[in-house]
């Protein structure tokens, strides 16, 4: 990456240079228990030799004196940057203000002075909780390195150190260009501020889905539908443009019908009180709402299903089955007969479905429709053997009588009489097939 | 107490002393009686490390689950949080110290596992409390012995972090574990990998070492080779139904740090005399390890294998309490009695297995079982992955778990390389509109970590794959297996191919096709002291820590058994993980749903 002049020389007007301090306040009681913390670091710390020869006081974070953020006992990262499998961009320039090592050398002649550490020594003291200092790194260059340097050891707590000063120190626009190349550091930069609750500074990083993430979090509709409403802007793929543009268009259609539902005083809400608001849910379920308690509305309503269907692009397949499952739930058989009516050509009806009409058979089972709807849908599945099986399942005798029939298996039939009651109209019905001499048994 | 961890290779328990050693350090520090309030989330974990009488040898008397408002009132000199370091929790913690009653007022101290941090800090400063702490700490609990042959992380989230969320601070905590690991154990000599994370692992290991160099541990190095293997190297095995019994009892009921919640129905006490007036209503808790000898035999054995094995065992336990007819002499019947403890214990586990047996064959036998994994056979032979699956779109008709769906739609996607951009829009937008248009968002996740993705000019090279490194077998035997794919009951679970193919021949046989599979493989040696060679006698085993990175799951844990315990397998296994996982609870950390922004 190559950083041109003019582009440092924004960062320096805009930067605002102030030094990474969380706190000032230096009381009596804090001292005292740094000192008790020193204490207790000496007798952990046992690779912390050089500690004595720095002679430096140890600060923490935000300045103060400390002893003992040790971020480990025994192993620490080291300064030596891994070379290789860096997937972000890396600054190539050494850092304009110290030379690695260097640095060490000018601290130990100027005790106590930490503005000559490189990055990689800055960072490998940050680890060990010893003293440090981020101000003296001013450059943008400088910056980036330093904050390179902490992805280098994957840190989580080290790389939100380095972060915060960096939004201390750099206006917003010039941090935001920068993170926008460093995946590790931004995803950072995103939790941090998720963290302290400034998600506002999000949309300018505009990570688009966590923005929309955010109406998760309201709980009013009415407001979570205009928010949803605002991210409709947001420059979105195609793909999920759509998918937010039908999520408002279905919230602001539900506030719509649950307002008007709320005091419906129509038969079949009498007859079947609403459970539920139909508020934020899917749009099946909104969908066989309006199957339920809107069915045969004009297209023209927000709340009639054939509007539905249409504005939410609902495969033929999704309504079919929903509208079967509320139509077989009032028990309108009616209804279902008429959902798979086709007319051809010639004007004659044909029944046709998309899904299966085993499928048909097993749901208007569960709304325990009875035997003669049943038999209907089970007559129409096309292959014979899933037919049988079908009848036997749900017991519809006659079906089952003249599938047997037709393959003149005598054998069966005979098996199957046993199953049934003695004198029933079924019962009669094999007796006198098996009684009749005109058929040619197989068996 | 920890027998579990000694019978392994490897014995584990030092580690546990270790930490425990640690523990007992710092709750001495806050000397005089105490209180722990306890951040619900760690006691799972520290279950592992110590019981509760350790505390209380350390004058812990009482012990809180965290939550606002004011601490119970407990006559005790300190109060002791064991917290995550997370910013909600300060918010509670800050909450309970400015409620202190002041006329009473007791010391506070804070531990955060695994480590401090600084934000959290910074936080409770902000809510002008952070001076009231006595002592702030860390408690490094980076690698947890689970069992012996097994250490987990227990990190949760780890792979969302690293794969979604590019927060690689688990792999941070993974590299230190490391090190502790071969502080007590020796250096590690050889270490492979595959996948970046991997790599991250290992080059923050070496540099750790260097940082380390003069200080060089003087062990004899128990482990021989240690194998990083990232999670996303493998995305399919967590994705397939596991069929070892403890894989299904973890499929179905969820193991959680070691322990399972049962339904009580089938393990109501029959009392004699009362018949069972009273159901227990509380769900039955067990805990799962290799102390319980039966559990042991059973728990990597396919589903199919256990009846036969659990009815043997009756048999021998049957007989065993029919000795007691035999016993004539004052001497005999004294030895019967000796041994009615462990065999009453016996009795028992064999009564809890059979019960949780059966209740594992409801669901085994169900039509809906079968159907399922049927489909991922399918899927995992390569048949019709090109298309959309009926029987997906019809479990989205009926509203099945929207986990259940994405399990079967990510497995196929990643059986056929990634899905035709057509077959992908139509499970998106069935998923949206059945299940809701938030889950925009979990399918973004999906795609961000590989899931779940639109087919590129990439030819499929899952076949290749799956016919060079075998990952199919036909003929599997479940009783008797002699192939690992037995866990599967005929895929052989990916990774741990791998791991096969690395002991013998090596991987430079299969270089092709780990160029296939993501991220870079690579292998390093670390030097170890003279004298601390280790000189091998013939015919013994060589020992291999394989570390998952992301996630491993029971049956895969199960097949790297099934290979230590091979006759000339010439090498032993260890497992360590971010975290035990399998499908469900992979997906699920995915998610992005509303109950995560509860707190």
């Amino acid at each position: 990456v190559s950083r041109a002049k003019p582009e440092d020389d924004e960062y320096w007007n805009s930067s605002k240079f102030k030094a990474f301090t969380f706190d000032d306040d230096d009381d009596e009681f804090s001292r005292l228990k740094e000192s008790k913390r020193a204490v207790n670091s000496i007798l952990v710390d046992d690779d912390d030799d050089e500690e004595e020869e720095d002679g430096v006081e140890r600060v923490s974070w935000s300045g103060e004196p400390v002893g003992s953020i040790s971020w480990s006992v025994k192993e620490t990262a080291s300064s030596i940057r891994s070379g290789s499998e860096q997937s972000f961009p890396k600054i190539d320039t050494t850092p304009s203000l110290s030379k690695q090592g260097s640095g060490y050398s000018l601290s130990s002649l100027f005790k106590g002075d930490l503005y000559d550490l490189s990055p990689e020594e800055t960072v490998r003291r940050m680890q060990k909780g010893r003293a440090f200092s981020l101000e003296k790194f001013r450059s943008l260059q400088d910056k980036l390195l330093l904050l390179d340097e902490a992805v280098a050891v994957y840190d989580g707590n080290l790389i939100t150190a380095v972060l915060i000063y960096l939004k201390k120190s750099l206006s917003k626009e010039i941090l935001f260009r920068e993170l926008m190349a460093r995946d590790v550091a931004l995803r950072h930069y995103v939790h941090y501020l998720k963290e302290m609750g400034e998600q506002k500074l999000l949309v300018d990083v505009h990570i688009l889905l966590m923005q929309y993430k955010e109406h998760l979090n309201i709980k009013d509709e009415g407001q979570r539908r205009d928010f949803l409403k605002s991210c409709l802007g947001l420059p979105f793929s195609q793909d999920d443009a759509t998918h937010v543009q039908d999520h408002y268009t279905l919230l602001e259609r539900q506030i719509i019908i649950e307002a008007s539902d709320k005091k419906a005083d129509a038969e079949i809400f009498k007859k079947f009180p609403r459970k539920a608001s139909i508020l934020n849910m899917p749009i099946i379920t909104t969908l066989y709402y309006s199957c339920f308690y809107h069915y045969g509305e004009s297209e023209g309503t927000y709340s009639s299903p054939e509007n539905i269907r249409k504005t939410f692009r609902i495969s033929e397949k999704q309504y079919i089955l929903t509208a079967l499952g509320a139509r077989a739930k009032l028990k309108s058989w009616f209804d279902v007969d008429s959902l798979f009516n086709t007319k051809n050509w010639l004007g004659y009806t044909k029944k046709r479905s998309p899904i299966g009409f085993h499928r048909v058979v097993d749901i208007l089972q569960k709304n325990s429709a009875p035997v003669n709807v049943l038999q209907e849908y089970v007559n129409l599945i096309d292959s014979p053997e899933l037919k049988l099986s079908v009848a036997l399942k749900y017991k519809c005798h006659d079906i089952v009588i003249n599938t047997y029939r037709d393959l003149k298996d005598r054998q069966e039939l005979v098996v199957y009489r046993e199953k049934l009651e003695r004198d029933s109209p079924e019962y009669r019905k094999i007796q006198e097939l098996l009684n009749n001499v005109q058929i040619r048994w197989k068996n | 107490m920890a027998s579990h961890l000694f019978c392994g290779r490897v014995n584990l328990n030092i580690l546990r002393e270790a930490a425990r050693k640690d523990l007992r350090e710092f709750l001495d520090k806050c000397s005089g009686s105490k209180a722990i309030v306890w951040d619900e989330y760690l006691t799972g974990p520290f279950g592992l490390i110590a019981q509760y009488s350790l505390l209380k040898e350390h004058e812990v008397e009482k012990m809180f689950t965290l939550k606002g408002g004011r601490i119970p009132s407990a006559a005790v000199k300190n109060i002791v949080f064991f917290v995550r370091p997370r910013l909600e929790l300060m918010d509670i913690i800050a909450e309970n110290v400015a409620s202190e009653d002041k006329l009473h007022p007791r010391d506070f101290h804070i531990l955060f596992v695994p480590r401090r941090s600084l934000l959290c800090e910074q936080r409770l400063k902000e809510k002008g409390v952070l001076n009231s702490f006595t002592n702030i700490d860390e408690y490094i609990l980076d690698l947890i012995p689970y069992d012996g042959d097994l250490l987990s992380m227990e990190s949760e989230s780890s792979f969302r972090e690293c794969y979604l969320e590019s927060d690689q601070t688990s792999l941070y905590h993974a590299a230190k574990g490391l090190m502790t690991l071969q502080a007590l154990y020796g250096t590690i000599p050889q270490i492979f990998g595959k996948g970046e994370c991997a790599r991250h692992v290992a080059n923050m290991m070496l540099r750790m070492k260097r940082e380390f160099a003069g200080s060089h541990t003087q062990i004899l190095p128990v482990f021989d080779t240690l194998l990083l293997l990232d999670r996303n190297v493998d995305l399919l095995t967590p994705l397939a139904t596991q069929l070892t019994y403890e894989g299904l009892i973890d499929e179905i009921f969820s193991i959680t740090n070691g322990y399972v919640k049962l339904p009580p129905e089938k393990f109501a006490q029959k009392k004699q005399g009362e018949g069972g007036k009273d159901l227990p209503t509380e769900p039955k808790k067990l805990q799962l390890n290799s102390a319980e000898e039966l559990y042991a035999e059973i728990r990597d054995k396919n589903f199919n294998a256990v009846g036969a094995a659990l009815s043997k065992k009756a048999k021998v336990i049957s007989a065993a309490f029919e000795e007691r007819h035999n016993a004539k002499t004052v001497g005999e019947i004294k030895q019967f009695v000796s041994q009615l403890p462990h065999m009453q214990a016996a009795r028992s586990s064999l009564a809890n297995h059979t019960s949780i047996a059966e209740l594992i064959k409801d669901i085994t036998t169900s039509e809906d079982f079968f159907d399922s994994l049927t489909v991922e056979q399918e899927f995992m032979t390569g048949v019709d992955t090109d298309k959309v699956s009926t029987y997906i779109e019809d479990c989205v008709a009926q509203k099945d778990p929207l986990i259940k769906i994405l399990r079967l739609v990510c497995m196929q996607s990643v059986c056929n390389n990634g899905l035709k951009q057509k077959v992908l829009d139509f499970y998106k937008r069935e998923i949206l509109q059945t299940y809701g248009y938030k889950h925009i968002l979990t399918l973004k996740n999906l795609e961000k970590v590989g899931l779940l993705k639109p087919q590129s000019t990439m030819r499929n090279n899952y076949p290749t794959i799956r016919k060079t490194l075998k990952l199919w077998m036909e003929d599997t035997n479940e009783q008797n297996p002699n192939d690992i794919s037995y866990v599967y009951s005929g895929y052989a679970p990916l990774s741990v191919r791998l791991t096969q193919v690395l002991a013998r021949p090596g991987w430079r046989s299969i270089e092709e096709v780990l160029k296939m599979l993501p991220g870079p493989h690579f292998e390093e040696r670390q030097q170890v002291p003279t004298g601390l060679h280790k000189k091998r006698q013939p015919g013994e085993n060589r020992t291999t820590l394989v570390f998952f990175l992301g996630g491993v799951t029971y049956a895969e844990i199960a097949a790297l058994r099934f290979l230590s315990n091979m006759e000339d397998s010439g090498t032993e296994y260890i497992i360590a993980t971010t975290k035990l996982i399998n499908g469900t609870s992979w997906i699920k950390s995915l998610m992005d749903s509303p109950e995560e922004n509860l707190p």
